[in-house]
C-alpha cells in the first residue's frame, strides 16, 4: 500500500480544476487517476465550441478548454495516471485501483476528491417499448463514435430528449451527411440550453416535438422505424396522436445521472434530487476529507461552472490537509417552492465568504424571484426574466446575512408569472 | 458432413444434450440459426432454479424439474456458473390462495421437494421486510435458487465443444428428411447426414417434428416481459418472491438474479409470432402493476433494462421429452421450469441417444475449462496474479460491471466464442450494467474488430443486419 496526501478520481474538467487549485494552494503530494487513456473527460469528444465563455471570455471547443487545464496541470507538475480505474473507496480513505501498467494498487489517502462524472440515462431506464434492435444509442455514445472513432452510427436519425448532447448531436450528424428527422421531448419545454435549440435545431430546420415521446421502436436487426406520440400533462401517451418515422437510428438524450458507485461503496448517501452525494459549502461530504465535485456531484450545463466549483473543492481539500479538519456549525439548505436539488446541502456559519447555491427549477418561470429565507437573516432576492429547468439557476448568499442566519436556509422561487 | 447425432437448437437444452453426448465416442454437431447460441428462451427468463413444487406430480415437467434442480449446485460448481441458493416464498393474498399454498406444499412433497413449510404473513415479512402488508401467508421454499441462464448455456456448450462437439451458428436447418439409415439435414451451408436427430429447437421445434413425424404438436409462443433493476443500491428482496400460480404460468415474480440485480416479471401474453420479442408499453406496465402487489414500494428508478422472452407453451401443458421415432429424439415445449429441467433432460436424452447408437463412453473426458473467476469477484491478490499473467487484466473496459479487456478477449476466443457485442455482453457482463454499454460499447466494438480482424463496420449487435456503424468518416469529409 502506498500513500498520497490528496487523491483525485477523474481527470475531466472537475478533476483537473480541483488538482490545479489544490496544488496552487500548497498540496505537494497529489495524484489524479483517470480511467481513459487521456485526460479531459467528456470534453475530449465535445469538439463543438461554446466552452469557456465565462471562464476565459473566449469561445473554445471542448478539447481546447480541457487542454488549457491539462497544460497548466503539467506545468504545475501534477501527476495524472491514465488508464487507471478506481475500483473502490473505503470510509478510511483507502482507494483500490487498477491499471494496465501497474496492475492492482491500493493507496491510503489524506483526502480524496471524487470527480467521477456522470453517465447517460439509457433506454432501459426510461422503459421505451419495442424491439432491442441495433441503432439505438445514447447521444454521447454516438458522439464518441463520430468524433473519436471516425464512424457514423446511422444515416436517418430521430433524437429522443432535448438534452444538450442530443441537440449537439443533431447538428453534428447533420453536418456529417445524416438526416435528422426530428427531436422529440417529453416535457413541454426543452431540457437543453436555449442557445443549443437555436444553433443546433432551428438553424438546420430540425423540428422539435415538445410534449411527445417515443412509444415504439421497430426493426428485428437494425432499427427501421419508430413511433412518437403526444403525451398528456401526466406524461402519458395520448392514443390517436401517433406519428411514424422511418429511420435507422434513435439517439437518446434523456438525462444524465451522476456516477457515484465509489461514493456508495464508501457508505455515502445520495441526494434523491441531484443523484450526487451531500456536501457542505466546501464540497466536503459526510466523510471528513472526502470531497465531491463536477457532474458527479450534480449535473451542470456548463464546463465553466464545473471548473469553478471543483476549484473550490480543490482549495478546500488543501485547507483540510494543511490545517486539519475543523468542526463547524452547519445550517441545512432546503429546497423550497419551485427548487430542485440545491447544492451545497449544508453551509457552515459563520461564513468565511459568499456562498453560491446552485439548483434547478421544477418548471418554466417568467419574471420570478430567486429567494433565500432563514431565521435571523435577510437575503437579497434576484429577479429573473426567465428560469427554465434546462438551465441551472443559482442564489448567491452573501457572507454577511449568512452569518446571522439561524436554522434552515430555504431557497425558493417567488412572485412568478407562470408561463 | 456425416454425423452420429445432429442437435437442432443451441439453447440450454441443446447444450445440455450436447454435453452429455460429448462423453461418448460419437460425432456430434449442434446447429443454431442465430449468430450465437442461447438466443431464444434460454437467454430471456427469470433464471430461477425451481425446486419442483409447482408441476403436477407424474408429469414430465415434475420429473425433470426435480431431477434438474438436484443437479444444479454441483453442476454449477463444476462448470463455474454463477448460482445462488437464495430460497423463495410463494405468497398468498386471499384465503383461496392460502389453499393453493397447501396444494403446492403437498405437490412438492409428492414430487420429492423437501423442507417446504407454510408460514404466516408476519413471518414472511420478518424474512422479507419489503413484502406487502396484504400478504397473509407464504410457502417457504428454502432450496430454490437462481442461476445465470446464459452463462449456464455457454458453460454446457463449451464443455461439449472442448470434448469434440461441433457448434455451428448461423446455420439454420432448412429441411430434415428421413433416409434409409438415418436423416438428411439441409442447413444454410451444409448437407448433413446423421444417424440421429435431437430436436431442441425451442419455439421452432414443432416445425421440425411436423417435417419428420407428420403429426403436429401445437406450441403457443407465450411472451413474457421483464424489468431489470441495477445491482447496486437498494435491493428489495433476498429471496425469489412468487405470487400464486395461475393457468397462465407462475405469475409475476420479483427475484434477485445470480448477479445481484432485481428482476420483475414475466407477464404472459400469447402471441402469433414466435420471434416477436418486442416489449410493449402495456405489458411493461402490467409487470409493474402486478409486481406492486408483492412490493408496494416498487419503483423503476433504478431500472436498467426491459426485455421480453418467448416461451414455447405446449397445448398439452407438459414437456414432450423422449425417443419419438426411430432415431428421432425430442425435447419440445420446454417452457418453465425448462432451465431447471435442462440438465436432467440432457442426461435423459443424451443417454438415450448413446444407447440407441450403442456408443461407448470415452476413456478420457476433458474437464471444463473453468477460467479464472471474473475480475469483479477477485480479491486484491487474485487480481495481481491475473494481471501478472495477462496485463490486459489491468484494463477495465466495462466500468459498471468491472469487466477487463482480458476477459473480453477470452470470451471472443473461447471454444464457442463471442462474435458480436451482445455475445460479449452475455459472456462477460460488459454492457450489462447501469449504463447499458453506453461507455464500453465503442471499446467492445474495437476489441471485437481487432481480435476478429474485421472492419468495425462489420461488427454487429447480434448478427448480420444488426451492424452498429453505417459509414466511415474519411478524410475530405467535413
Amino acid at each position: 500500500m502506498t500513500r498520497a496526501d490528496l487523491l483525485i478520481i477523474g481527470a475531466g474538467p472537475a478533476g483537473l480544476a480541483a488538482a490545479i487549485a489544490a496544488r496552487q494552494a500548497g498540496v505537494k503530494d497529489l495524484l489524479v487517476l483517470e480511467r481513459e487513456e487521456a485526460s479531459g473527460g467528456i470534453l475530449r469528444q465535445c469538439i463543438h465550441n461554446g466552452f469557456g465563455l465565462h471562464r476565459f471570455k473566449e469561445e473554445l471547443t471542448g478539447p481546447e478548454y480541457a487542454q488549457r487545464d491539462i497544460d497548466l496541470a503539467a506545468d504545475l507538475g501534477i501527476r495524472i495516471q491514465t488508464n487507471a480505474m478506481a475500483l473502490s473507496v473505503t470510509r478510511d480513505k483507502v482507494v483500490s485501483f487498477v491499471s494496465r501498467q501497474e496492475g492492482p494498487r491500493q493507496i491510503e489517502c489524506g483526502a480524496i476528491i471524487l470527480c467521477t462524472g456522470c453517465r447517460e440515462r439509457s433506454r432501459g431506464a426510461i422503459g421505451t417499448p419495442g424491439t432491442r434492435c441495433a441503432g439505438v444509442f445514447s447521444a454521447g455514445t454516438a458522439q464518441k463514435f463520430v468524433n473519436l472513432h471516425g464512424f457514423m452510427p446511422g444515416s436517418q436519425v430521430v433524437i429522443l430528449g432535448s438534452g444538450d448532447i442530443g441537440l449537439i448531436m443533431a447538428r453534428r450528424m447533420t453536418l456529417q451527411g445524416a438526416r435528422v428527422l426530428a427531436c422529440v421531448e417529453i416535457m413541454p419545454y426543452s431540457s437543453g440550453l436555449n442557445r443549443n435549440i437555436v444553433q443546433c435545431l432551428n438553424d438546420y430546420d430540425i423540428p422539435l416535438y415538445l410534449s411527445h415521446t417515443v412509444t415504439d421502436i421497430r426493426g428485428t436487426s437494425r432499427l427501421n422505424g419508430i413511433t412518437i406520440s403526444r403525451v398528456d400533462e401526466n406524461r402519458r401517451p395520448v392514443p390517436g396522436t401517433e406519428i411514424d418515422f422511418s429511420c435507422d437510428t434513435l439517439l437518446l438524450s434523456v438525462g444524465l445521472i451522476p456516477e457515484n458507485e465509489l461514493a456508495l461503496g464508501a457508505g455515502l448517501n445520495l441526494s434523491a434530487a441531484t443523484g450526487g452525494v451531500l456536501v457542505d459549502d466546501r464540497f466536503e461530504t459526510e466523510i471528513d476529507g472526502v470531497f465531491s465535485a463536477g457532474n458527479a456531484l450534480h449535473v451542470h450545463d456548463l464546463a465553466d461552472d464545473v471548473s469553478e466549483e471543483a476549484a473550490r473543492a480543490g482549495r478546500a481539500a488543501a485547507d483540510y490537509l494543511l490545517r486539519g479538519g475543523q468542526k463547524r456549525q452547519m445550517l441545512s439548505v432546503m429546497d423550497g417552492r419551485g427548487v430542485l436539488g440545491a447544492v451545497p446541502q449544508k453551509i457552515a456559519v459563520p461564513a468565511e465568504e459568499d456562498v453560491r447555491v446552485r439548483f434547478r427549477v421544477d418548471r418554466v418561470y417568467e419574471n420570478a424571484y430567486v429567494c433565500a429565507h432563514a431565521q435571523g437573516a435577510v437575503f437579497p432576492r434576484r429577479k429573473h426574466r426567465i428560469l427554465t429547468p434546462g438551465e441551472m439557476a443559482q442564489a448567491v448568499l452573501p457572507k454577511q446575512p449568512l452569518s446571522l442566519a439561524e436554522g434552515d436556509i430555504v431557497i425558493s422561487i417567488e412572485g412568478e408569472k407562470e408561463r | 458432413m456425416k454425423l452420429d447425432a445432429a442437435i437442432i437448437g443451441g439453447g440450454v437444452v441443446g447444450a445440455a444434450v450436447a454435453r452429455v453426448l460429448s462423453r461418448y465416442h460419437l460425432s456430434v454437431a449442434v446447429f443454431e440459426k442465430c449468430d450465437d447460441i442461447c438466443m431464444g428462451a434460454s437467454k430471456a427468463n427469470t433464471g430461477i432454479v425451481h425446486s419442483g413444487y409447482d408441476a403436477k406430480p407424474g408429469t414430465q415437467k415434475a420429473l425433470f424439474n426435480v431431477a434438474g434442480a438436484k443437479m444444479y449446485p454441483a453442476l454449477c460448481a463444476e462448470l463455474g456458473v454463477p448460482y445462488k441458493k437464495c430460497g423463495a416464498l410463494v405468497i398468498a393474498f386471499t384465503k383461496e390462495e392460502q389453499v393453493t399454498l397447501s396444494l403446492l406444499r403437498d405437490r412438492g412433497c409428492q414430487n420429492g421437494t423437501v423442507r417446504l413449510s407454510i408460514i404466516s404473513g408476519d413471518e414472511a415479512r420478518a424474512l422479507e421486510p419489503a413484502l406487502s402488508q396484504e400478504v397473509i401467508a407464504a410457502l417457504h421454499v428454502p432450496k430454490s435458487g437462481v442461476v445465470s441462464p446464459y452463462e449456464m448455456t455457454f458453460a454446457l456448450m463449451e464443455h461439449a465443444a472442448v470434448n469434440g462437439v461441433k457448434v455451428y451458428t448461423r446455420e439454420k436447418v432448412l429441411r430434415v428428411d428421413r433416409q434409409a439409415d438415418g436423416f438428411l439435414l439441409t442447413t444454410e451451408h451444409h448437407c448433413v447426414t446423421a444417424g440421429t436427430v435431437i430436436n431442441c429447437a425451442g419455439i421452432g421445434a414443432a416445425a421440425v417434428r411436423t417435417a419428420l413425424v407428420g403429426d403436429t404438436v401445437r406450441l403457443i409462443p407465450r411472451k413474457g416481459e421483464y424489468h431489470l433493476l441495477d445491482n447496486t443500491g437498494y435491493k428489495p428482496f433476498t429471496r425469489t418472491i412468487f405470487q400464486c400460480p395461475s393457468v397462465m404460468g407462475k405469475g409475476v415474480v420479483i427475484t434477485p438474479t445470480a448477479h445481484g440485480n432485481t428482476l420483475i416479471g414475466p407477464t404472459a401474453m400469447d402471441v402469433k409470432d414466435g420471434e416477436d420479442v418486442a416489449t410493449t408499453a402495456d405489458a411493461l406496465k402490467e409487470a409493474l402493476d402486478k409486481g406492486r402487489r408483492t412490493w408496494p414500494q416498487i419503483s423503476t428508478r433504478t431500472a436498467i433494462a426491459s426485455f421480453a422472452g418467448i416461451r414455447a407453451h405446449p397445448v398439452s401443458d407438459d414437456f414432450i421429452v423422449g425417443h419419438t421415432q426411430t432415431g428421432f429424439f425430442e425435447a419440445i415445449g420446454i417452457e418453465s421450469p425448462g432451465l431447471t429441467a435442462a440438465p436432467a433432460i440432457g442426461e435423459h436424452l443424451g443417454k438415450a441417444v448413446a444407447a440407441y447408437l450403442k456408443a461407448g463412453l470415452k476413456e478420457h473426458i476433458i474437464t471444463p475449462c473453468v477460467c479464472r473467476k471474473p475480475f469483479r469477484e477477485m480479491n486484491f491478490k487474485e487480481r495481481g496474479e491475473a494481471w501478472r499473467e495477462d496485463p490486459t487484466y489491468g484494463t477495465v473496459v466495462c466500468r459498471c460491471e468491472h469487466v477487463t479487456e482480458a476477459e473480453i478477449k477470452k470470451a471472443i476466443h473461447a471454444p464457442v466464442g463471442a462474435g458480436n457485442i451482445d455475445a460479449v455482453k452475455r459472456r462477460t457482463r460488459a454492457g450489462m450494467g447501469r449504463c447499458q454499454g453506453g461507455f464500453c460499447g465503442p471499446r467492445v466494438l474495437d476489441i471485437l474488430s481487432d481480435e476478429l480482424a474485421v472492419s468495425p463496420m462489420r461488427i454487429t449487435k447480434f448478427g448480420e443486419g444488426s451492424e452498429l456503424l453505417t459509414k466511415e468518416i474519411r478524410g475530405g469529409d467535413i
